[in-house]
């Protein structure tokens, strides 16, 4: 049995190099989602057929949709590796672990984890700063608010929406210090009927802009029905809701970093990286913001999109207080990424003046 | 923590729409139990429904012949499961979780083209004057007609199985097969028809989702309705009635808890998620520890293979 | 016209006829499908059903069939003990999550304590976590008749709650950076249901499983409760006078399913999965009661069954990567070759005759 297990071992880094000596390219790419979701995977997928584009015959791109958080991703991860993968990305934060696992049986293939923070050789891991997006939403939607109730409908209480949750806040309190935002949690990514109902909600209560950390467009066309609301675009650009109620929107833009990995591992270049880019690096888009909006606030928000995109702005820039009052950055302090429970990566808690409680 | 924020009144009108596709496939579902027949496959119907009202409103322009092909939709699925029990023979728990597996995956390819797409509006009932009565208003005269479908709905179900003839026969031959074989009845037609109606009844809700409470279509949108349906029927021991409170029950939950949450009140979501089942367990227990109500209400025949040997 | 008359016993040339038939069905049908979508049939339907079996990396496909199909044939076993009796138990799934969540509790609550024993108590808590989970539904039939099928269907729904609490919530991982799932029981020596020799697929899930199919071959055979069960299923007015008990029946099917479903699920968590996550469950115990149908509730028919489902699924996969079929595809394939099966079976109980009109009364 000793043998066997070393053949295959054997068998597989065989496999592996024959693959990188092959002249074209294989890419895989493992979704979580169906590609008709029109969010997350939507977007994913747009950026594997950015790669097509980008390199024509020179790479082969293969991909499973809908795929669970277990050991079914292993299979196909490792199905993949075997039909001779150079690369494989593997989309969804619950695949981290076997991710890492296929990784390491299979030592010439790289692979790229979205959104988790296990590296390892021959895996990267990859996230975008969509907290800078939600800066700009924040931005907008504390001019635009009426009612001066913004709500928001949040996935899970994770780092990444809460970051997304206090952006939005402290920049609409910037412009309009009498904002109040109301929060609900639809405990899912992806559930076009929660999702309508946490919008029609929010509306009913008052809230006359809302913002959404899922991914369909069900919250746009509640608003829609509902008249005098405003929505943004969420992973992708729903323009089909414009000029209102999408007034802009935060777009998941993987196809030039997709891109230059492959061109990395075309060059023999690659290596293990951790990326977090945002509006500078273009893997955040800021989509059009519409007529809807008056010229001065575009202008503003189009200033503060600049801004963050060239670093001269940080989107979490002191004084800021937590919201238990205590001091989380002094004057002009600005966040750092990874700093524990303080840091931005593993950001758990609320920001000064926003009233309900992170969930636990 | 705001409960001020939280209007009694748009609660009730909301969960009234909330509740509206639930109700629709647990009003067909329950004539289909009734029939002595248990189709667990209404989460399949229901998401055909929905892509099939939902591609044909977009096609025509017209919800309303959205609606029509959303139940024609769902009752053809629905023929699938017919026939395969009735004259197949086959298990009805397995031929129903075959169905629903089969429908999600049959409305997905068909829909793979109307992802994205925004259907034509379906028109509110706007009363003049009428719909802008305090409290009475909102909550009774401005849905869209999908509400009022599905009360019409209801309202015809718990006549047609107390006061025709016709219902007299649907529920004995979901009392006892043979017995009603016995008398002459038609018990398979009868039945076919029950499960096509439910099957109908089951795509209106679909498309009452994808074209009003949504409304788009996405994979797999239903995310358990029609699972959620099954447990009203039981819940309403299998009466008319008492399927509305029920749907209003599972709605209201749903759309409370998310009132809560945006007044600020911390609410293990979790918990309160799991009690319209564990109070659907509570009614069963209670209704079938009076044995003597359970007998009148409960189909004796339920989930039953027949089979006329002559 | 065509009119069925019941065999006196089923047919056992049928018996292996009709799933033979159903496939080979399902095969054009399915071809239909594929090639209405663009594909080339006879490549799809050769990479769902040989690839996984032969192909260049069948090697490493051959494996992962038990590892997906274990699960399967646990709990459909279970199951079909209850469904010969006319005991429905149709919650496997709420019974697979509490047993997930009971045997990775007992591990995480002594993490990272070593100690050989840590395992097998796991193994005891899975059990008893969906032996007790499968008992509200026990109980309540035999102490008030309330209807087995729509209570454990019910507690489906809550056991799904329950777990996205843990989650979310007891569960979850400190070192987790705030996101939802606890730690990966994979990574903890003490709680990982490891594959006994690295490469075969084989872990003691599929141990299980095996003995499993023997134990209930055996005592549907031999033991007088098998006898009890497979009489209350063919009549139950016979099973009373032979004084079987039918309360004592009901506990014992709902329990022996339960504590199954319990350990599948816990044999999962601890190995192939890992980790209790909101997505944990994906629908074996659904699936599960698909393949006791498919298996006739024959116990060696289930491991059969159990194994082509797993054939489907690994097969689908690999046809959506290399081929690019939708995942919706191979979904839609899956109904269709259950309906074909369920279909079919008739002509193993059935005869088909052709009657003259006239004769008809």
């Amino acid at each position: 049995m000793k043998l066997k297990s070393i053949l295959a071992i054997a068998l597989l880094a065989m496999t592996a190099a024959t693959g990188t000596l092959a002249d074209t390219t294989k890419v895989g790419f493992v979704y979580v989602g169906p590609v008709g979701d029109g969010g997350w995977t939507y977007e994913h997928d747009k950026g594997r057929e950015a790669v097509v584009a980008a390199f024509g015959d020179k790479v082969e791109t293969m991909y499973v949709e809908s795929v669970p958080e277990g050991p079914d991703a292993e299979r196909v991860m490792t199905d993949m590796a075997l039909k001779g993968a150079d690369l494989i990305f593997t989309t969804s934060f619950g695949y981290m672990d076997q991710t890492i696992n296929v990784a390491a049986k299979f030592p010439n293939v790289k692979f790229e984890h979205a959104t988790g923070y296990k590296q390892s050789d021959n895996v990267s891991v990859y996230s975008a700063r969509f907290y800078e997006g939600r800066a700009v939403q924040g931005h907008i939607a504390g001019h635009m608010t009426k009612s001066n109730i913004v709500g928001y409908i949040g996935s899970f209480p994770i780092p990444e929406v809460i970051r997304g949750i206090n952006a939005a806040y402290i920049h609409a309190k910037a412009v309009n210090p009498d904002v109040q935002f109301k929060i609900i949690w639809a405990y899912t990514w992806f559930d076009p009927t929660k999702e309508a109902d946490a919008a029609k909600v929010l509306i009913e209560q008052g809230a006359d802009v809302v913002l959404q950390h899922t991914d369909s467009t069900a919250p746009q066309a509640a608003a829609q029905a509902a008249g005098n609301v405003i929505t943004f675009g969420q992973a992708s650009d729903m323009a089909a809701y414009g000029p209102k109620p999408r007034v802009s929107s935060i777009i998941d833009n993987w196809g030039p970093y997709y891109i230059a990995r492959t061109q990395a591992v075309m060059d023999g270049t690659w290596a293990s990286t951790s990326t977090w880019d945002g509006i500078g690096a273009g893997m955040v888009g800021i989509g059009e913001i519409t007529s809807a909006v008056p010229a001065d606030v575009k202008a503003s928000a189009e200033a503060l999109r600049d801004s963050l995109a060239d670093g001269s702005y940080h989107a979490f820039t002191g004084p800021l207080n937590k919201q238990d009052g205590s001091v989380w950055l002094k004057a002009g302090e600005t966040a750092a990424d990874y700093a524990g429970p303080e840091g931005l990566a593993e950001m758990g808690f609320y920001l000064e003046g926003l009233d309900s409680e992170v969930p636990n | 923590m705001d409960l001020s924020a939280i209007s009694p009144t748009l609660l009730v009108a909301s969960l009234m729409v909330a509740a509206t596709p639930i109700l629709l496939a647990a009003i067909g579902e329950l004539v289909v139990e009734k029939s002595g027949v248990l189709n667990l496959g209404v989460e399949g119907m229901m998401i055909m429904g929905a892509i099939s009202g939902f591609a044909a409103a977009v096609l025509t322009g017209s919800p309303m012949v959205g609606f029509l092909c959303a139940a024609l939709g769902g009752a053809a699925l629905s023929i699938i499961f017919a026939i395969l029990t009735q004259y197949f023979l086959s298990n009805q728990v397995a031929t129903g979780l075959a169905l629903t597996l089969f429908g999600l995956g049959l409305s997905a390819m068909l829909g793979q083209s109307y992802v994205g797409i925004k259907p034509p509006v379906s028109a509110k009932l706007e009363l003049p004057l009428i719909s802008d009565i305090p409290v009475m208003g909102p909550i009774l005269f401005s849905h869209d007609f999908t509400v009022y479908a599905a009360l019409t709905l209801v309202a015809g179900v718990w006549w047609f199985l107390k006061y025709t003839r016709g219902g007299l026969i649907l529920r004995a031959v979901g009392e006892s097969h043979d017995a009603a074989h016995a008398l002459g009845y038609k018990v398979v037609r009868v039945r076919i028809l029950a499960i096509m109606f439910g099957g109908a009844c089951a795509g209106l809700g679909g498309a009452a989702l994808s074209l009003v409470r949504v409304p788009q279509w996405t994979e797999g949108m239903t995310a358990g309705s029609g699972w959620i349906a099954l447990a009203i029927v039981v819940f309403a021991s299998w009466k008319p009635a008492r399927v509305l409170l029920g749907a209003y029950l599972f709605g209201g939950v749903a759309v409370l808890q998310l009132n809560l949450q945006a007044a600020g009140v911390s609410i293990p979501v979790e918990y309160l998620s799991m009690s319209p089942y564990l109070i659907t367990i509570i009614v069963l227990v209670v209704m079938s520890a009076n044995r003597s109500k359970l007998v009148l209400n409960a189909p004796a025949a339920l989930g039953r293979v027949f089979h006329a040997s002559r | 016209m065509l009119r069925l008359e019941k065999r006196p016993n089923p047919s056992k040339m049928w018996g292996y006829l009709a799933p033979v038939l159903a496939v080979i069905a399902t095969m054009i049908g399915g071809g239909v499908m594929f090639a209405l979508l663009g594909k080339d049939p006879f490549e799809a339907i050769r990479t769902i059903f040989y690839d996984p079996l032969f192909s260049e990396f069948a090697w490493y496909y051959r494996p992962q069939l038990l590892i997906k199909g274990a699960p399967l044939i646990l709990i459909a076993i279970g199951l079909s003990m209850g469904f010969r009796a006319g005991i429905w138990n149709i919650g496997a799934e709420g019974q697979y999550i509490i047993g997930a969540i009971c045997g990775a509790g007992a591990a995480l609550a002594v993490y990272p304590f070593d100690s050989a024993l840590i395992f097998p108590v796991m193994i005891l808590c899975g059990a008893i976590g969906g032996f007790a989970w499968a008992m509200i539904p026990a109980i309540l039939k035999t102490k008030f008749g309330t209807n087995e099928i729509l209570v454990s269907l019910m507690l489906v729904y809550v056991a799904e709650q329950l777990l996205a609490s843990m989650s979310l919530g007891l569960m979850k991982n400190p070192e987790g950076f705030g996101f939802p799932g606890s730690r990966n029981l994979q990574q903890y020596a003490s709680a990982h249901n490891a594959e006994l020799w690295a490469g075969s697929g084989i872990h003691l899930g599929v141990v299980f499983a095996l003995i499993a199919v023997i134990f209930s071959y055996i005592m549907l055979a031999r033991h007088q409760m098998g006898f009890h069960i497979r009489l209350t299923g063919e009549s139950p007015k016979a099973a009373k006078f032979a004084g079987v008990n039918p309360n004592k029946l009901v506990i014992y099917c709902l329990g022996f399913s339960g504590a199954l479903a319990g350990l599948a699920g816990m044999f999962e968590v601890a190995g192939p999965s890992g980790q209790i996550s909101i997505d944990f469950n994906v629908g074996y115990g659904f699936t599960a009661i698909i393949v006791a149908f498919l298996g006739r509730l024959n116990p060696f028919g289930i491991m059969l069954a159990g194994l082509l489902m797993a054939l489907t699924y690994i097969g689908g996969e690999i046809a959506q990567s290399s081929l690019g079929l939708p995942s919706a595809a191979i979904q839609a394939f899956q109904g269709m070759l259950l309906f074909f099966i369920l279909a079919l079976d008739m002509l193993t109980n059935f005869k088909i005759k052709l009657v003259n009109a006239e004769v008809r009364t």
